[in-house]
């Protein structure tokens, strides 16, 4: 007997209860989820919308539309606001809070009452955040390196106890994962029988518990440098700037896997699924996350390759960063094995599988570039670094994140999306990044420093080409954002497994109810296709 | 001719430039190649096992460790031949020359100051000699900026309230853009300087040439030494003084500290024992030398550690 024949009379949860207190102090992983995925991709929006901003500014070597003040303002809050509002809390707060509860068979996640603290924790770093942009923007960079940090005006102190609040709910999110997948799976669920999502999400736990802290009393720090003038990272004071960076990047480096890792594990959902294949290397792909995740705590120092740090620590950061490399160009290699024979839909969720192989792997590769040291000291803080990490968030993660949207769309929503504008628009993405991106390289490797307000004009023509690459990913967000909107509305009902995928979350009705199983869930061995019985 | 105007040539103006080059370019054809492999295994079986083209029954293959261990061995090869080759290069960069000559480098917001052994200083146009090693000791008045030479493919970092060193040697006369890649505030992206390189006997006459009251770096540093009253507690003449050691031969040697550690005394070492002298204090003395952190401008105290490296044994 399937759940769907048990759960004819069974409400949706969003059918179960109504009016807007009922989501305002809902328990329930899903709407938590869904209003984390709201507010993630709102945040989203307007840091995309400073990204369009920035290139257009770039279209001349000069002023073309804002002074040099606010170009360094957009730059911060671009990067600030996609790290810290968007892309660390979006995999894992929006789709792993939905999901990772159904998928193990559980009907919520352990700690139901902190996952909703998360939400409001993040709302008041968000708050913060948006104040310090109303109160004039802040023009440190992202990273808030010392000692400019300490010296520039602007609400900078309102900037980093955003991040430092935002951090809590990163914490509290990754706690009550650990937790869940602990104690909450379903009878008869080893480990060995979880979805990729789900390691991927536990492996991502584990760094966001362990380094979220650290960030924290770092960008703590600084503001008592700040407001009370105690010496940590200013040498006027008698302390040293290259400490803050050290404290930083041993956050910000996990941060990274806290981004991909994620990310990686959607496109372990999407590729079985959509090749109607069993995964091809569940156990490497499933313990290179959390090698990976391990690994991360050790490589920090491979931004500081000319901080002035000692040869000796540059030599062991540049081996274990290339170490590193070994599983993740792995799993690349077991995605793309598990297509083989198998029988490959295109659809929009594996398109974006398909982009995220492809422009992962550009930004592995380019990886390599900057860990061989002496390439590093020409590439470091030019635009070839630039186009690196988007390559790696943008084309690994921000493409995961699009194609679990899809793909879980008609779960989360009972609404399909129109299939065919979403291939459009998916075309659109895919050419207009790499058209800004590809650009970036070769600015990069010719001498542009990025950060740059002004450049020389010898730059222009690659400068262009960029910006237009843009317009291109600019005219594909918007057209996932609207007919996405659409779909709510309009879009054809989804039944209850579009896509003949094989875990527990489509084996119960879309939207699923509020306990999500109606009857105790039947644990299979994970991509259970076509194994001869 | 688009296409030309995007991807000119970079000059290869130092003898790192043509190293550094030919390990991207290894790395780029690396990259085309696997990314080509990746690329291409994708789309055939995207295409070949198209849903609807292929009837066969889908086969279960859960792995194969021969074939994960064999990339993974193989690839770390690969990884671990990059990872020495861009040490070499790096470890050319970190070892020193000892004929080089040195210039101090000064990076405030938004400008370059270049300090010449000879007293002589100039302004965001840095000249040196070409085929000649050049020693940049670099140190900053606020916040941390980074002197790039796109044409030399060199940077490093200027880091206030320390010294960072690299060196370089030109190999193309003419002008090179020195940008600062660290970003420093409103005119960060106007922060840049020209590295003007001139034939050994033209950069001679202009070092001669300019300002006839200069005086030589040491020089002034001497003045200073004697103005701040340093002599009464450090001798420069090898006499052994009860409240301080003697700066006599003391650049190049190890010294012993106090909490038994042995250090190099190096710019660096010199640098720091004058603006915090509690962080290394030498064995055998008290620490009572008073901190001269703000109290020394930074061409003062790199026209007395230029002092200090002339007193020697």
């Amino acid at each position: 007997m399937s759940q769907a024949e048990t759960s004819g009379n069974v409400p949706d949860f969003y059918q179960a209860k109504k009016g807007i207190w009922n989501w305002i102090y809902t328990l329930d992983h899903k709407r938590i989820g869904i209003m984390y995925l709201f507010t993630t991709l709102f945040f989203f929006a307007v840091a995309g919308i400073f990204a369009l901003l920035l290139r257009i500014e770039h279209l001349t070597p000069t002023k073309t539309i804002v002074s040099a003040d606010t170009y360094n303002k957009l730059f911060t809050l671009h990067g600030a606001i996609m790290v810290f509002l968007f892309i660390i809390p979006n995999v894992p707060a929006a789709l792993g809070n939905f999901f990772l509860p159904i998928m193990i068979g559980a009907k919520d996640v352990a700690f139901p009452r902190l996952n909703l603290a998360s939400y409001y924790i993040y709302i008041v770093g968000s708050l913060l955040a948006l104040a310090a942009i109303v109160l004039g923007g802040i023009d440190t960079g992202w990273t808030f390196y010392t000692p400019y940090s300490i010296n520039t005006s602007g609400p900078v102190v309102f900037m980093t106890f955003a991040v430092f609040i935002a951090g809590f709910s990163s914490i509290f999110t990754g706690l009550n994962f650990i937790a869940t997948v602990h104690k909450m799976r379903a009878p008869g669920m080893k480990f060995s029988d979880m979805p990729l999502f789900i390691w991927a999400l536990y492996a991502t736990s584990i760094i966001q518990v362990v380094a979220t802290p650290v960030i924290g009393i770092t960008v703590f720090l600084l503001a008592m440098e700040r407001v009370l003038g105690i010496g940590f990272f200013d040498p006027k004071l008698g302390g040293d700037p290259v400490l803050f960076q050290h404290f930083f990047w041993f956050y910000s480096h996990p941060a990274v896997y806290i981004m991909i890792v994620p990310g990686m594990g959607i496109i372990s959902e999407i590729i079985p699924a959509f090749s109607k294949k069993t995964i091809f290397g569940y156990k490497p792909i499933a313990y290179s996350s959390l090698a990976i995740a391990f690994a991360s705590f050790i490589v920090w120092g491979h931004h500081m390759f000319v901080s002035g740090q000692s040869y000796v620590a540059s030599m062991i950061f540049s081996w274990a960063t290339i170490i590193i490399g070994v599983p993740t160009a792995i799993k690349i290699i077991n995605w793309t094995v598990t297509m083989y024979k198998g029988k490959v839909s295109w659809d929009t969720p594996m398109l974006y599988a398909m982009w995220f192989i492809f422009m992962f792997s550009i930004g592995g590769l380019t990886g390599l570039f900057l860990i061989a040291l002496v390439v590093d000291v020409h590439l470091h803080d030019t635009y070839f670094v630039v186009a690196h990490f988007h390559y790696v968030m943008m084309g690994g993660t921000v493409m995961a994140m699009l194609g679990g949207l899809h793909y879980w769309w008609p779960k989360m929503f009972g609404k399909m999306y129109p299939e065919m504008l979403a291939r459009v628009a998916a075309v659109f993405i895919f050419i207009g990044f790499n058209v800004t991106f590809l650009a970036q390289f070769a600015l990069g490797y010719l001498g542009m420093p990025r950060r740059y307000y002004n450049y020389e004009p010898r730059y222009q023509p690659l400068n262009v080409v960029s910006t237009v690459g843009s317009w291109f990913i600019g005219v594909g967000f918007l057209m996932v954002f609207s007919y996405l909107l659409w779909s709510l509305f309009k879009g054809k009902k989804a039944s209850m497994n579009p896509w003949n995928a094989k875990s527990l979350e489509w084996t119960i009705s879309s939207p699923p109810p509020v306990e999500n199983f109606i009857t105790e869930p039947v644990v299979e061995p994970p991509y259970n296709y076509g194994r001869k019985h | 001719m688009l296409f030309s105007a995007m991807f000119f040539p970079l000059p290869q103006a130092s003898t790192m430039a043509p190293f550094t080059d030919t390990l991207f370019m290894f790395l780029f054809w690396l990259s085309v190649v696997l990314l080509v492999i990746t690329t291409a295994a994708m789309l055939y079986f995207a295409i070949k096992y198209k849903e609807g083209k292929n009837s066969e029954e889908v086969p279960y293959i859960h792995g194969n460790a021969a074939f994960e261990w064999g990339t993974s061995i193989f690839l770390s090869i690969v990884f671990l031949l990059i990872f020495f080759w861009g040490l070499v290069g790096f470890n050319r960069f970190h070892t020193f020359p000892d004929d080089a000559i040195e210039i101090s480098v000064i990076g405030q917001q938004w400008l370059w100051t270049f300090q010449y052994p000879n007293g002589k200083t100039s302004t965001n146009e840095l000249y040196v000699p070409k085929g000649v090693n050049v020693k940049l000791i670099l140190s900053s008045k606020d916040v941390i900026h980074d002197f790039y030479v796109p044409n030399f493919r060199l940077k490093h970092d200027v880091v206030p309230g320390r010294y960072n060193k690299m060196w370089f040697q030109a190999t193309e006369l003419g002008s090179h853009d020195i940008f600062c890649t660290k970003y420093c505030g409103t005119a960060h992206s106007n922060m840049i300087g020209k590295v003007i390189v001139l034939e050994p006997e033209a950069y001679k006459t202009w070092l001669r040439g300019g300002d006839p009251t200069k005086i030589d770096m040491a020089l002034t540093g001497k003045k200073l030494f004697e103005q701040r009253n340093c002599v009464a507690c450090h001798s420069i003449n090898g006499e052994a003084k009860s409240v301080g050691p003697t700066l006599k031969g003391l650049y190049g040697r190890q010294v012993e500290l106090a909490d038994g550690n042995t250090v190099l005394a190096d710019e660096i070492y010199l640098r720091t024992s004058m603006e915090s002298p509690g962080t290394q204090v030498v064995k055998g003395y008290a620490p009572i030398m008073p901190a001269y952190q703000g109290l020394l401008k930074e061409e003062d105290l790199n026209a007395l550690v230029a002092y200090i490296k002339s007193l020697k044994e």
